[in-house]
């Protein structure tokens, strides 16, 4: 009984940054109707920026917020000078400029701070609570991912900026008839991912350690939640992420076959299981219109 | 009477297809032009070149100010409201959310407030649908719904392209009504472009005939109207 509350418990909180890494993969899918493949290397950049800071001495309750603005500001560079030059190019031309920042992020923080693996500090401490069935740093993932996804909510629901980012992700046309500059909301929304998976990187890094490729079956297991709860849904996207968080601890502890090794694939087979059966995901809507 | 939208030799093609020969036309202050012709024409064309929506040359001045290099979103934010074919509705929000993004380039909360009781008081099935998603809206209501949303801009001139469209007969005239009253209590200019050429003649001031993109024939509505020849040649009915 306590090893099902414990794998919940960790399910839940690695489950967060699931959540937080498909939320950015569908903000800019929903911008641009593409899946960024550089998403994940953009958070270990971003997680590396945060280390290098903790590393010259900088304090910890600083590093955050200097990471999510350097990290917003990385991402609407990207958009402004790699992604909005392609304009309407066709899927194949954006897929390779994905996989080129991929392959260009990836070593560059390579080059910069090098591939050894190097233990990330959590920023919640050491020690756990409830004897030993919560750490310190899952309580700290759980309120950090749900305050942002509820902020993140609130500013899409009640905001005007937020408004008009719904707007002209939906209809760009329409979105420039009523003045809204729907160039700088696609700007905004990769800004808006970058920041989201630098919270994501810096939260899973003290599990995973930090190195280049640490967010490579982060970003696989996001891709599964934005595909199980819809990449339509950023809602869906999120309750996707901690499906597959959860799922991904049970069936990696209670089904023998699978264990610790086989998790990765658990992703991949959710991916196909739902494209296959149910294109449009949980929460994914094939949009109402009435001619 | 001074001229609120005054367009001269406008050109605009798709590519290498040329589509308009050199407009020229223009819209009163507070009152309501009209472009008349068949489909293919370039009606939709030509108010697409006024926004700033394919590329275009020639001149279009407005209030003074040539805004032909001007993109989208700055002609809009000095004015103009543009209804656009298809109605242009943001189908995943609703109702109220698609009016507010009318106002997206205004700031005053009090002002954006009372001009949505406005909207719903033009249009009450509105109010009706202010929290439904608006894909679900049916053809007329989303028609209503754009007319709505052009007017959160608090426009001094309207395009709208073809708003009768698809529309049963009565609901194209109760949309007229309150197209004419707009004109005449808001002081709105409108350039409407329609097929339905009897309703609007008897709703604008100034007619233009379009023809595979040259203006063919001109004059007052009136005019017009009464001219068995145009009518039979170019209108149809």
């Amino acid at each position: 009984m306590e090893l099902l509350a414990q794998q919940l418990i960790t399910g839940i909180a690695t489950g967060g940054i699931y959540a937080c890494m498909a939320l950015a993969v569908v903000m800019i899918y929903q911008a641009i109707h593409h899946l960024n493949f550089a998403q994940g290397e953009m958070a270990m950049f971003s997680t590396f920026v945060a280390w290098q800071m903790l590393a010259w001495g900088v304090p910890y309750w600083l590093v955050i917020p200097l990471t999510v603005v350097i990290s917003f500001a990385g991402g609407v560079a990207i958009e402004r000078l790699v992604i909005r030059p392609l304009g309407d190019a066709p899927v194949l031309s954006h897929i390779v400029v994905f996989i080129g920042l991929f392959a260009i992020i990836n070593s560059l923080a390579g080059f910069i701070w090098d591939f050894t693996i190097k233990p990330f500090p959590s920023p919640f401490g050491e020690g756990s609570q409830f004897g030993g069935l919560i750490s310190n740093h899952q309580i700290g993932m759980i309120a950090v991912t749900m305050t942002v996804l509820v902020m993140l909510f609130l500013f899409f629901q009640y905001t005007r900026v937020g408004l008009a980012m719904r707007a002209a992700a939906e209809n760009p046309a329409s979105a420039r008839l009523v003045g809204i500059r729907v160039g700088w909301m696609i700007a905004l929304g990769w800004g808006m991912a970058a920041a989201i998976g630098a919270i994501a990187g810096i939260l899973i890094a003290p599990i995973v350690f930090l190195e280049p490729n640490m967010m490579l079956s982060i970003l696989l297991y996001g891709f599964a939640g934005a595909v199980l709860g819809g990449l339509t849904s950023p809602t869906g996207a999120v309750f996707g992420g901690f499906m597959v968080g959860i799922i991904e601890n049970l069936a990696g502890t209670y089904i023998p076959v699978i264990g610790g090794e086989l998790k990765l694939p658990i992703a991949l087979f959710l991916i196909v299981t739902v494209l296959v059966f149910k294109p449009t995901g949980l929460f994914g809507r094939t949009v109402v219109q009435r001619v | 009477m001074s001229m609120l939208l005054e367009v001269t030799g406008l050109h605009a093609s798709y590519g290498d297809f040329r589509v308009l020969h050199g407009l020229d036309f223009s819209v009163e202050k507070g009152g309501i032009s009209t472009l008349l012709g068949a489909n293919g024409a370039g009606k939709t064309t030509t108010l697409r070149a006024l926004c700033g929506m394919i590329k275009r040359s020639g001149t279009i001045r407005f209030d003074g100010n040539d805004i032909s290099g001007k993109a989208t979103e700055d002609i809009v934010r000095m004015g103009v409201a543009h209804v656009p074919e298809g109605r242009g509705t943001f189908t995943g929000l609703t109702t109220e959310e698609n009016l507010q993004c009318g106002a997206m380039t205004r700031s005053s909360r009090a002002e954006i407030a009372r001009d949505l009781e406005q909207a719903y008081h033009w249009f009450p099935r509105l109010r009706e649908r202010r929290n439904q998603q608006a894909g679900t809206l049916s053809g007329g209501e989303q028609q209503m719904l754009a007319i709505a949303r052009a007017l959160m801009l608090r426009p001094r001139l309207m395009l709208l392209d073809e708003p009768s469209f698809g529309l049963a007969p009565l609901i194209v005239q109760e949309m007229f009504s309150i197209l004419r009253k707009v004109n005449q209590e808001e002081q709105v200019s409108m350039l409407i472009v329609e097929q339905n050429a009897g309703v609007v003649l008897e709703l604008a001031d100034t007619a233009y005939v379009l023809e595979t993109g040259d203006i063919v024939m001109s004059g007052t509505a009136a005019e017009i109207r009464d001219n068995e020849t145009i009518r039979a040649a170019y209108l149809g009915y």
